[in-house]
């Protein structure tokens, strides 16, 4: 394991890089308002950070990372096109690997900058692939953007749209719903019987709680419209697979998507984007035949990237987490921004798992 | 030394574990009045009996503070980060039975499955500007299996005891709780999710994987697994 010291350096040398490319060195406290966190991932939040509380500010978390700090301060005031540089400790509350450490260091690089996306995303993605030359990573890249915008150009009704976007960063209810929505898994005994019934309330125990009979009503009479809707075709379904499938050099995956384009002319955008970004990788010197992609890279973990993901990862050590990851979050900045967003990219890296790569050299 | 058996303090699983050991030939009881937390043990030397909350136990276990101890797997569960690694199941006592389940109002007569808690959930958050909270005092069952069944827009809020009443008080929409039988759920007016079940627990006799045990205590925390009919 290398120093704390060792680990500072290493993180500073690395933000002294990200400045050295044009990056304004932030700082953020470690104490992070819970509300925000909470808002923005849920209650898996606090499986993952750790929160504490006093009197008066109430709930508050070690920073579990900077980019929602970083977010919020450059919404308050900052202007953009804007570049960011930090390093410092993150804590990642561990409750099943001792092996996984839960405070380590992070230095990371953010660009708010809506001229030119794909040169946005490839200038991010260099810098963390020059910073790690040297150890020999496997590089991993995926775009979130297809999978949004197949669901959004899928012909059925909205609200199914809506509830498959919403679980879009959850593959295994992604997975049910779109089973329940095609007619592959029948309707359970119990919202047939619900759907049937004259009058669903009669017989039912009393009310209590804050959720109201409206409510009730509003989502009984969201469940009949659902149920008079056709089915989401098996050709649909069928090339939503096919994107989730999608695993191969980039240049075949760009070639992979445009046939399924020509069924599903709803990723045609997200397509040329992702031709668009290999163009600026390439133009960066990223050798884009030999790059890795894959379409449901990055959905399992943290909800707010959108587009564009990477990690770098090291060969033959499955057991450590990426060196470094990433991606374009133009959602979060609509969250956090209250309505004003910003098209917004950034990656970080782990310089403790840089040392002890280095060190196992 | 002494082989440490830690044992509920209190209530029917003391009263059960008693009668437990009691039909395998170890005499267990509480020495002295009803408020002193000390025991005797009879039926085999060596063996010392520990007298903890049953919530406190599966710690003990963990650092080796007792050899053996009676609580629920529920307990276990919850409180043991990779509870196999410290702790190994010896036999299920057969009672304390259990389940860790997740229910809503009866009222709700849309919601029966985890699909419906979480289209629910998703509403009730939009119409009321925060997310469904569900009250419980097991958070990392709980959230370990909504978070696997892809379940979003819920909060877990704290709740150490008369969990179904915090519905009808307004502080959650839903509880997470251990029932035996359904009946306080019922009359509750409340009803259990089809798919709800978190974790089936029972009354289960625990051995500590940590526990430091020189040649005579191994040989008497034999001679007692034997005796129990469970080595």
């Amino acid at each position: 394991m290398p120093t704390i010291a060792a680990t500072r350096a290493k993180a500073a040398h690395l933000r002294a890089q990200f400045e050295a490319a044009g990056a304004v060195p932030v700082e953020t406290p470690v104490l992070q308002p819970a509300a925000a966190l909470l808002d923005l991932y849920g209650e898996d939040i606090r499986g993952r950070a750790y929160v504490t509380s006093d009197a008066l500010r109430g709930e508050q978390m070690l920073r579990p990372d900077f980019t929602v700090p970083v977010v919020q301060m450059h919404m308050e005031h900052g202007a953009t096109p804007a570049r960011y540089t930090y390093a410092g400790a993150v804590f990642r509350r561990q409750e099943d690997d001792p092996d996984r450490p839960n405070e380590y260091w992070q230095a990371g690089y953010e660009v708010f900058d809506g001229q030119d996306p794909a040169a946005a995303d490839a200038e991010v993605f260099c810098l963390m692939r020059d910073a790690l030359q040297g150890l020999n990573l496997r590089a991993a890249t995926g775009d979130i953007g297809l999978l949004m915008a197949a669901v959004a150009g899928l012909r059925t009704t909205a609200p199914r749209k809506a509830a498959l976007a919403r679980h879009i960063w959850r593959p295994r209810r992604f997975r049910a719903l779109l089973d329940r929505f095609s007619g592959r898994t029948p309707m359970p005994a119990s919202r047939r019987a619900l759907l049937a019934a004259d009058d669903p309330m009669h017989g039912a125990p009393p009310l209590l709680g804050l959720r109201s009979r409206a409510e009730i009503e509003a989502r009984i009479a969201a469940l009949r419209e659902d149920a008079a809707a056709a089915p989401i075709s098996a050709e649909e379904v069928a090339l939503i697979d096919a994107i989730l499938e999608v695993r191969e050099t980039a240049p075949n995956a760009l070639e992979h998507l445009r046939d399924i384009a020509v069924d599903l002319p709803a990723i045609e955008r997200a397509v040329e984007r992702l031709r668009t970004r290999m163009g600026a990788l390439a133009a960066r010197g990223v050798d884009v035949d030999a790059l890795d992609f894959e379409a449901s890279y990055g959905r399992a973990s943290m909800e707010y990237y959108d587009g564009f993901v990477f990690g770098f990862y090291a060969e033959g050590r499955p057991d450590l987490p990426p060196v470094a990851s990433g991606g374009r979050y133009d959602a979060l900045t609509r969250v956090l921004g209250r309505g004003a967003e910003i098209p917004a990219v950034g990656g970080v890296i782990r310089p403790g798992l840089m040392l002890e790569l280095e060190g196992a050299r | 030394m002494t082989v440490k058996l830690g044992v509920p303090s209190k209530g029917r699983l003391m009263e059960k574990t008693f009668q437990w050991f009691g039909a395998r030939g170890i005499g267990l009881s509480r020495a002295g009045s009803d408020r002193e937390y000390a025991g005797a043990v009879d039926g085999i030397d060596g063996v010392e009996l520990v007298l903890l909350s049953a919530g406190e136990i599966p710690r003990e276990l963990e650092a080796g503070r007792i050899h053996l101890g009676v609580t629920g797997t529920d307990l276990v569960r919850e409180k043991l980060a990779r509870w196999e690694q410290s702790v190994a199941e010896v036999t299920e006592m057969g009672f304390g039975q259990a389940d860790l389940i997740i229910a809503v109002p009866g009222a709700w007569v849309d919601v029966n499955t985890l699909d419906d808690l979480d289209a629910a959930a998703a509403a009730f958050r939009a119409r009321h500007g925060f997310r469904l909270r569900i009250a419980t005092k097991y958070h990392r069952l709980v959230r370990d299996f909504l978070r696997s069944h892809g379940v979003a827009d819920y909060q877990l809020v704290d709740s150490q005891g008369a969990t179904e009443g915090t519905i009808r008080n307004e502080t959650a929409e839903a509880v997470a709780d251990i029932t035996s039988t359904g009946e306080t759920l019922r009359a509750n007016h409340l009803k259990l999710l089809e798919d709800g079940l978190i974790l089936r627990s029972q009354a289960t006799l625990f051995r500590a994987r940590r526990a430091p045990a020189e040649d005579g205590e191994r040989a008497t925390l034999a001679a007692l697994l034997n005796k129990l009919g469970v080595d």
